[in-house]
């Protein structure tokens, strides 16, 4: 075409600049193909474009470009890391100092935390670029996104379809080349369900690998943060900035942090790859069991032996999952009561009316019905028969993992039963979407680590399957997911209106 | 209390703030005082996203106090939350300890006032986080929250319904008051508030094994506050029942004032605190090494300490226990013995001699100007009979009133020295009889009580400085009937 | 397990949130589907089972006693409600 002649070849380039995954932008950065500054102006551009998609609940474009400027001036004076410069998002319940942390709540509209999470402060260290706070589930409960005060986020490959949740935000803004990666958290699969829906890559890695200090609690002992990217490199990089040891959480884990990217490529022949029968069962639908055995066939053709194991108490899980998460969060939640942040009803009558008042109008119908249901869990009487009871279950879960890992070195199978649903397709039925998570509850509740990486799609939706392993085994997942990548394209694929 | 138809039944449960620099949670200071919520960091306010780590200087109180109490010490010690909502309470929880308590079951030896020793049971021992502080003046129709105190470290200690009384109250949170001064664990000052008593009162008819229903008094904050709120309240609950009506189980506040208990509304209804696991905070475990590391760090147990007095320096028990109740008491008593080997002089002139002075003076033995090193000066000096006892007195008081450094240095300067050349006395001894014929008919005639009055006579003519022994030899031999 | 109306506003009460006499038969009927969900657990045998609260057997890190927070009061204030004197206001408490 003749109107394009006389156009800079690197404007041309720069426009493209999504289209590169976290480790190509790296690349380019180091080798000054172009500065941050551009390519954080470009991002804010494209979240400014497909602000409709409403995957951010705040976009920070004065800090970004401060935070850009900054990251240039380092690499001029040689002093760039291998993320300096990079974009992200942070999930909305990352506390960030000087920038609104919501959690999608009305609760926290107007809140601004004085402090930096320990997530957020390790990647700023690394010269990474804050481009905003990413839409979720309020205070992450949820398996769509839905419920957030800030409305429903919308899936880049079809817009009347959930992203999945609890991170919704996360994993849309990376499938739809918003950021180049977000992070995220997963407390019962809301890393790895939303990055299924959007065909992107998402890792939670072992509990206490990532610390939580500054990340708003959900259910404290299932808590996880972790990262979504285009592909498993990207989250190898940014996963190795965010995990270590930190004094400020007490079940942050002291133990050296691996270098996940060193080991990208290692050589899988002879791993064993377990095939849980019960992921494969009643509920999950063909297209999604297809084409996740596929990407089994696939691991097979690098050289791995597929296994089959039995997780058999997978169905209780819901049962544990759905009494432990609850009681926490019942309690968690407690602290939001109008006194000293947050919101606060209008002139309160008494001390009772502010509290209840200023909750009620404050949290949403989800987060109320879940602390109501911790409250009941753990109230006189019935402690034992739900609570104590789900914590023994837990126990049960955790050996079943623990048996299958002595017959393989990893799980696969699906994440979730079904491709992405639609937005308000669930949304009256709460229990309906939690038995949809029966996939991922299970990997929490033992503290494993997982991984979900795109392995197809099935009427246009994206589909993924998720790695799991033993403790601490976040290379070998990467390694394996990475090798994966190596031989499809499903990671590379933007949906058209993004791309 | 006594009386006749009822029995007392009491258990006191204990708040002790420990005496640690940070808070059990956080790294704020725990100092008293401080401006309001200038001591409540980000931890102690709830704000969303922090995270509790525990402090070791807690660990390390508790497990001395369940060592000095011969308690069992928790080898796996589990925090739990205590949820309810109250606005000094940050997080809508109190991070506490319910079925795994740093210390579990122990003894406590009480010494009543009468000298007799009562046990009480301890059930337990736990640590928690203190709660802020709600302030209702100075704002119309609204109350302050200041939340400097919230996350202080407590010690709840648990005692079995042991105690039969309210004087047996007294004693045994004396007892305990004493003891986690003595280890120093917590500073005791009760009108700061780190020291303070609930008590659970019930009657029952004499004779009966069940307990009646019980109500707890809370927050009292002085021993005779525990005295007052417990007689009171057993005379109520005494008269509910003889009128025919029932205790109800509630929680009552003492108004020292009004001198009467009354029930607190806003925290009688029923509550429902959902204990369960602190999900933020993993169990802590405490190994041999641990506890002997702590054990290191303790001074000599008041039991132990006891039986070293009475058994190796032969001390009475009743005036040991006078020594050991208080640290500063005891460490002053050695020091007096090491400076002056007499520990039978020591014991009697630290309890009553020194004593009697400090508690004129409304002072602290810590505060005695007289130091131990020389209060064993003036013992060595009474030992080998250069001062007598009297002059002893009064080298006391001028050390006290600082007119020298020494005893010797007193002795010297004001010429105490006592007098023990047999000649000297006897010259003295001469001259009161030759001044005194008719005394001495008296005593010749068999009254045995005019020796009083030639003692009196010489000692005053030597200036006190005669040795006595050595004029009431003199005086029996000249005098021989 | 069915719960009654009486059971969601006792837990909203626990919870301290105020919730519409409307809503409550929704509340009701959802609140039991959950537990429904959770009664499963009754028909497995766990007696032989230690409860487990933790992912991973690790035990409480401990934290040297030193004083490291410094005072931020304005800083925490400047997003509260209602302040006065340092003091974070609430309706009177009776005690």
């Amino acid at each position: 075409m003749g109107s394009r002649c006389g156009v800079d070849p690197t404007t041309i380039r720069q426009a493209l600049m999504h289209q590169k995954t976290l480790t190509e932008l790296a690349i380019g950065l180091e080798k000054g193909e172009f500065s941050s500054v551009e390519l954080t102006q470009h991002y804010l551009d494209r979240a400014t474009a497909h602000a409709s998609l409403n995957s951010f609940i705040t976009v920070t474009p004065d800090l970004a470009i401060s935070q850009a400027t900054a990251a240039d001036a380092r690499r001029a004076s040689g002093d760039a890391g291998p993320l300096t410069g990079l974009p992200l998002a942070h999930k909305d319940l990352f506390c960030t100092e000087g920038v609104r942390t919501s959690c999608g709540s009305k609760m926290l509209d107007n809140f601004i935390s004085p402090f930096d999470a320990t997530v957020v402060s390790k990647l700023g260290e690394a010269g990474m670029v804050t481009v905003g706070k990413a839409n979720m589930d309020e205070f992450a409960m949820g398996s769509s996104n839905e419920n957030s005060f800030y409305g429903a986020v919308q899936n880049p490959w079809a817009t009347d379809r959930v992203p999945g949740g609890s991170s919704g935000g996360s994993a849309a803004m990376v499938a739809a080349r918003l950021v180049p990666a977000a992070t995220a958290t997963d407390t019962g699969g809301s890393i790895r369900q939303p990055a299924s829906f959007c065909g992107v890559t998402g890792i939670k890695p072992t509990y206490g690998r990532v610390s939580r200090y500054g990340m708003v609690a959900y259910a404290s002992s299932l808590d996880q943060g972790g990262v979504i990217a285009a592909t498993a490199e990207d989250c190898a990089m940014v996963l190795g900035a965010m995990s270590g040891h930190d004094a400020k959480d007490s079940t942050s884990i002291d133990r050296p942090v691996e270098d996940y990217r060193k080991v990208l490529g290692a050589d899988i022949a002879g791993l064993r790859v377990g095939i849980p029968k019960e992921y494969f069962g009643e509920g999950l639908s063909n297209a999604v069991g297809e084409r996740v055995l596929a990407a089994a066939k696939e691991l097979e053709a690098l050289g791995a032996v597929l296994v089959d194991v039995s997780l058999p108490n997978t169905e209780l899980a819901i049962s544990s999952y759905y009494v432990v998460a609850p009681a926490e969060a019942s309690s968690n939640l407690s602290r939001f009561d109008g006194v000293r942040y947050g919101h606060r009803c209008e002139d309160p009558k008494d001390l009772e009316d502010l509290y209840k008042r200023s909750r009620g109008e404050g949290l949403g119908k989800e987060v109320q019905r879940r602390i109501m249901v911790g409250a009941y869990v753990l109230s006189a009487g019935y402690y034992d028969a739900y609570y104590l009871k789900a914590q023994k279950l837990r126990r049960l879960i955790a050996q079943d993992f623990t048996q299958a890992f002595e017959q393989c070195d990893l799980i696969v199978g699906p994440v979730a039963p079904t491709t992405a649903f639609k937005i308000g397709e669930l949304s009256d039925d709460p229990v309906a979407m939690y038995l949809a998570d029966v996939y991922t509850l299970s990997t929490n509740l033992a503290g494993l680590p997982g991984i979900s990486m795109p392995v197809g799609l099935a009427d246009g939706l994206p589909v993924g399957a998720q790695l799991l392993g033993p403790h601490f085994s976040e290379a070998r997942l990467l390694n394996v997911a990475h090798q994966f990548q190596q031989q499809t394209d499903w990671h590379q694929k933007i949906p058209a209106a993004f791309a | 209390m006594s009386n006749a138809a009822w029995e007392t039944v009491i258990g006191l449960e204990i708040h002790a703030q420990m005496a640690t620099k940070s808070k059990i949670f956080s790294g704020a200071s725990i100092a008293f005082g401080a401006e309001p919520n200038s001591q409540a960091c980000a931890v102690d306010l709830g704000l969303p996203g922090v995270l509790p780590v525990f402090n070791q200087a807690a660990l390390v109180s508790a497990v001395k106090f369940g060592l000095a109490t011969g308690a069992e010490i928790g080898r796996k010690s589990v925090f739990a939350r205590k949820n309810y909502f109250y606005p000094d309470l940050p997080k809508g929880y109190q991070i506490s300890q319910l079925d795994h308590p740093i210390v579990g079951r122990g003894m406590i030896d009480v010494v009543q006032e009468d000298g007799e020793i009562k046990q009480v049971g301890l059930t337990r021992a736990h640590l928690e986080e203190d709660a802020g502080k709600s302030l209702h003046e100075n704002f119309v129709g609204q109350s302050g929250i200041d939340l400097n105190r919230a996350g202080t470290p407590l010690l709840e200690i648990v005692s079995e319904p042991d105690i039969r009384s309210a004087k047996e109250a007294v004693a045994y949170a004396r007892q305990i008051h004493a003891l986690v001064r003595y280890i120093d664990i917590c500073d005791g000052n009760m009108q700061e508030g780190s020291f303070r008593v609930d008590a659970n009162v019930s009657i029952r008819p004499r004779g009966s094994d069940t307990l009646g229903t019980r109500t707890e008094i809370k927050n009292l904050n002085s021993f005779r506050f525990l005295e007052r709120a417990i007689n009171i309240e057993v005379e109520r609950q005494i008269d509910l029942l003889e009128d025919g009506g029932r205790v109800s189980q509630e929680t009552r506040l003492y108004d020292p004032d009004a001198d009467e208990t009354r029930s607190m509304r806003s925290k009688e209804e029923a509550n429902d605190y959902r204990y369960f696991p602190d999900p933020d905070l993993l169990p802590v475990h405490v190994d041999d090494a641990f506890i002997d590391s702590c054990r290191e760090q303790m001074p000599e147990l008041p039991k132990l300490r006891l039986a070293r007095f009475t058994d190796e320096l032969a001390l009475g028990e009743s005036e040991a226990r006078q020594l050991i109740n208080d640290r500063a008491t005891a460490d002053f008593f050695e020091a007096t013995v090491a400076a002056s080997k007499q520990p039978r002089h020591a014991a009697n002139w630290v309890i009553n001699e020194l004593g009697a002075r400090l508690q004129k003076a409304d002072l602290g033995i810590e505060q005695s100007p007289v130091d131990a090193e020389q209060l064993g000066g003036v013992l060595q000096r009474l030992a080998d009979d250069t001062i007598s006892g009297k002059i002893a007195k009064q080298v006391l008081d001028a050390l006290w009133a600082g007119e020298g450094k020494s005893a010797d240095e007193i002795i010297e300067a004001k010429g105490l020295k006592q007098i023990t050349d047999t000649g000297a006395i006897e010259a003295i001894v001469d001259e009161v009889l030759a001044a005194s014929p008719e005394q001495v008919e008296e005593y010749l005639g068999g009254k045995d009580k005019v020796i009083g009055f030639f003692v009196g006579k010489i000692m005053q003519a030597s200036k006190g400085k005669a040795n006595p022994g050595q004029v009431n030899q003199l005086l029996k031999a000249k005098l021989k009937r | 397990m069915a719960v009654d109306n009486k059971t969601v506003i006792d837990m909203a009460h626990l919870a301290r949130i105020a919730v519409s006499e409307d809503d409550i038969p929704k509340i009701a009927s959802q609140m039991g589907k959950v537990l429904e969900i959770a009664e499963k657990m009754a028909a497995v045998d766990t007696d032989h089972l230690e409860p487990m609260a933790h992912p991973l057997d690790a035990a409480q890190p401990l934290r040297v006693d030193d004083v490291t927070e410094a005072d931020l009061r304005e800083a925490f204030q400047a997003v509260a409600p209602s302040v006065d004197k340092g003091l974070y206001l609430v309706p009177k408490v009776i005690e």
